[in-house]
């Protein structure tokens, strides 16, 4: 184990990644105990005050702590992210696993319902949701992880097949286990390293989507802070205080890129084979 | 070859059908039906009911279903609620935009990441290569509407070269004809929104093409090409991005649909009256027919492409269309 943490430490990108994943992380917590001010505290006779001792980022147009937005904001990528890949892996994963251990035509019905739903942007099954309920967090983040599912249906079901064709799997058929016992014993802690790799890209792109959306007003509601739509307020006040557009963003790519740099790193390392063929 | 093209036609079918039976089942879902969202919650009942039975919604769904389809496929569409016009009048308006718009984002993308992605493949493990792939690390790390918001900040805000927003439609204002001037103005109102739609794909599409053309240079026919004195350019050019180009093909099929969904933001941010406007006011309106029609033509229009793929496949290799699966 001291050796993987050694290469862990020597890998660049996973440790840049894991870097800004754990200040992620940590802002989150943080913002549950602490934030400079109240987020939604209205400021007037401050507002659109650029970066100063008092106000680390500036403040908006009504004065409220831009810091402040983003540390709490950050509560709100991190909520979505983990329903949605739960949401995702949750179904995606057992569908992925049935498929493998099944296969015939629920192995075909699996694939071809996921190639289908792959090719669905998680945008539009979030304006079906929203024509349909309103919008709000809770369709947005159902969209996000909806759109998650195939995802993991495929990986899940490529990497168990591999499992599925190996000597071990077909002794332990030989001594009678059935495919329920060989799928818990067997195949999910064998793929567990694969499903940790794409959780985090999902998550990854959980976080984006949660932006865009909240950006649009699909997503997060006022006066709950969220990085997409302190974007889109931002852009309205564009020729007044064009930074204030600047801090959002750079937080949702810092974690995007965290994140990403993490999976990158954690495939490499988890299975060393792929990264020398890189 | 026939069986491989009915094949696949069955294939384009059967998905359209279903994606139509998702969509019209989601709508159908609504709490309340469309005349209520329409009427409001004050309505009375008896108001609803005529309305109900104006717009034919008191039938059973599946001959609304029927009608609605067989609508779509012979061109008539049923009446936008807040517009009062077939929503095919509406979706052919904003098409005007949409279409460009996804059309440059699309050129804008492949242009970048096969350029960007044959150089890094050329320079492997160089600065060149380091650069290209932390590039792209970036850049795909970039929410594209945040990425759109700093061009404006620079483009037309500070430099003043662009509009910050806005269309100013084909035709030229006084005269109503198009003309060069016109297009050119109307060209220029997508440079900007195009710019940050291809920007973040290409930053994916590179990494894939890097490693497709990667993966070809170590065939046995690279080296053979070279052997007998084929030029490092040519071979790059006609042996290996042809053979690289089925993963590219792949990626670029899957990333149209990210293409689709970003168009609808990246005309939020800009401004533009295009279908993403259109689908976002519907909703803002609780528009379901219009919302119903433009998300159908959006999947639709993500499952031509990817059959469109497929059959590019199989004039790019002839080995697939005897297979059957890529």
């Amino acid at each position: 184990m001291s050796s993987f943490r050694q290469r862990a430490l020597r890998h660049p990108s996973f440790a840049l990644g894991a870097v800004l994943v754990l200040l992620l992380i940590g802002a989150a917590a943080l913002s549950l105990a602490w934030s400079p001010y109240p987020p939604a505290a209205i400021d007037v006779p401050h507002k659109l005050a650029g970066p100063s001792a008092a106000h680390w980022l500036g403040t908006d147009s009504l004065g409220r702590d831009i810091a402040s937005q983003i540390l709490v904001g950050s509560q709100n990528s991190m909520a979505v992210g983990l329903i949605a890949v739960g949401i995702g892996m949750l179904v995606g994963v057992s569908l992925g696993l049935l498929a493998a251990a099944r296969r015939g035509w629920v192995e075909a019905l699996v694939m071809r319902a996921s190639d289908f739903s792959i090719a669905f942007p998680a945008l539009l099954t979030a304006i079906l949701l929203a024509a349909l309920h309103g919008p709000g967090l809770l369709t947005a983040t159902a969209a996000i992880g909806i759109f998650n599912i195939p995802w993991f249906a495929r990986i899940a079901r490529a990497a168990a097949h591999d499992v599925w064709s190996r000597d071990y799997v077909l002794a332990a058929r030989a001594a009678g286990k059935g495919a329920w016992r060989i799928t818990r014993d067997h195949v999910l802690p064998n793929i567990a390293a694969v499903l940790i790799v794409q959780a985090t890209i999902q998550f990854a792109v959980a976080i984006l989507a949660e932006a865009a959306l909240s950006y649009l007003g699909l997503g997060t509601q006022p006066p709950q802070p969220s990085w997409g739509r302190m974007l889109s307020e931002a852009q309205t006040l564009m020729f007044q205080a064009p930074w204030l557009a600047v801090w959002p963003g750079l937080a949702i790519a810092l974690s995007v890129l965290g994140l990403n740099l993490l999976g990158d790193g954690l495939r490499d390392l988890l299975d060393p084979r792929l990264a020398r063929s890189r | 070859m026939t069986h491989f093209l009915l094949r696949r036609l069955a294939g384009f079918i059967a998905t359209l059908w279903v994606a139509s039976v998702l969509v019209f089942a989601a709508l159908e879902l609504l709490p309340g039906t469309a005349a209520q969202v329409r009427l409001g919650e004050t309505a009375s009942p008896e108001a609803v009911a005529a309305l109900e039975a104006r717009l034919g919604l008191d039938r059973p769904a599946p001959l609304r279903y029927a009608e609605w389809i067989t609508g779509l496929a012979r061109g008539r569409t049923a009446l936008s609620s807040s517009y009062d016009t077939p929503t095919a009048e509406l979706i052919a308006e904003r098409l005007q935009v949409s279409l460009p718009l996804a059309v440059l984002a699309m050129a804008l993308t492949t242009a970048m990441a096969l350029a960007l992605g044959l150089y890094a493949a050329a320079h492997h493990r160089r600065l060149g290569d380091v650069g290209v792939m932390a590039a792209s690390q970036v850049g795909m790390a970039v929410p594209s509407f945040w990425f759109a918001i700093l061009l404006i900040l620079l483009f037309s805000v500070r430099l003043e070269w662009f509009n910050a927003g806005g269309f100013p439609g084909w035709t030229d204002a006084d005269s109503g004809a198009v003309t060069a001037a016109s297009l050119w103005e109307g060209l220029l109102a997508l440079v900007l929104p195009a710019a940050s739609l291809a920007v973040v794909q290409a930053a994916i599409l590179a990494r894939v093409t890097r490693s497709a053309v990667l993966e070809v240079m170590r065939e046995d026919f690279v080296r053979t090409a070279r052997a007998k004195g084929v030029g490092r350019g040519a071979v790059l050019w006609r042996h290996v991005l042809r053979n690289a180009m089925i993963p590219v093909l792949t990626v670029m099929g899957l990333q149209f649909a990210n293409l689709v969904a970003g168009t609808v933001v990246i005309e939020n941010v800009f401004v533009l009256p295009g279908l993403g406007r259109l689908v976002f006011q519907a909703i803002g309106n609780r528009d379901l027919v219009v919302v119903r029609d433009v998300v159908m033509l959006l999947a639709a229009s993500v499952v031509v492409i990817n059959a469109g793929v497929d059959l590019l496949y199989a004039v790019l290799d002839p080995r697939l269309r005897t297979v059957g699966e890529p």
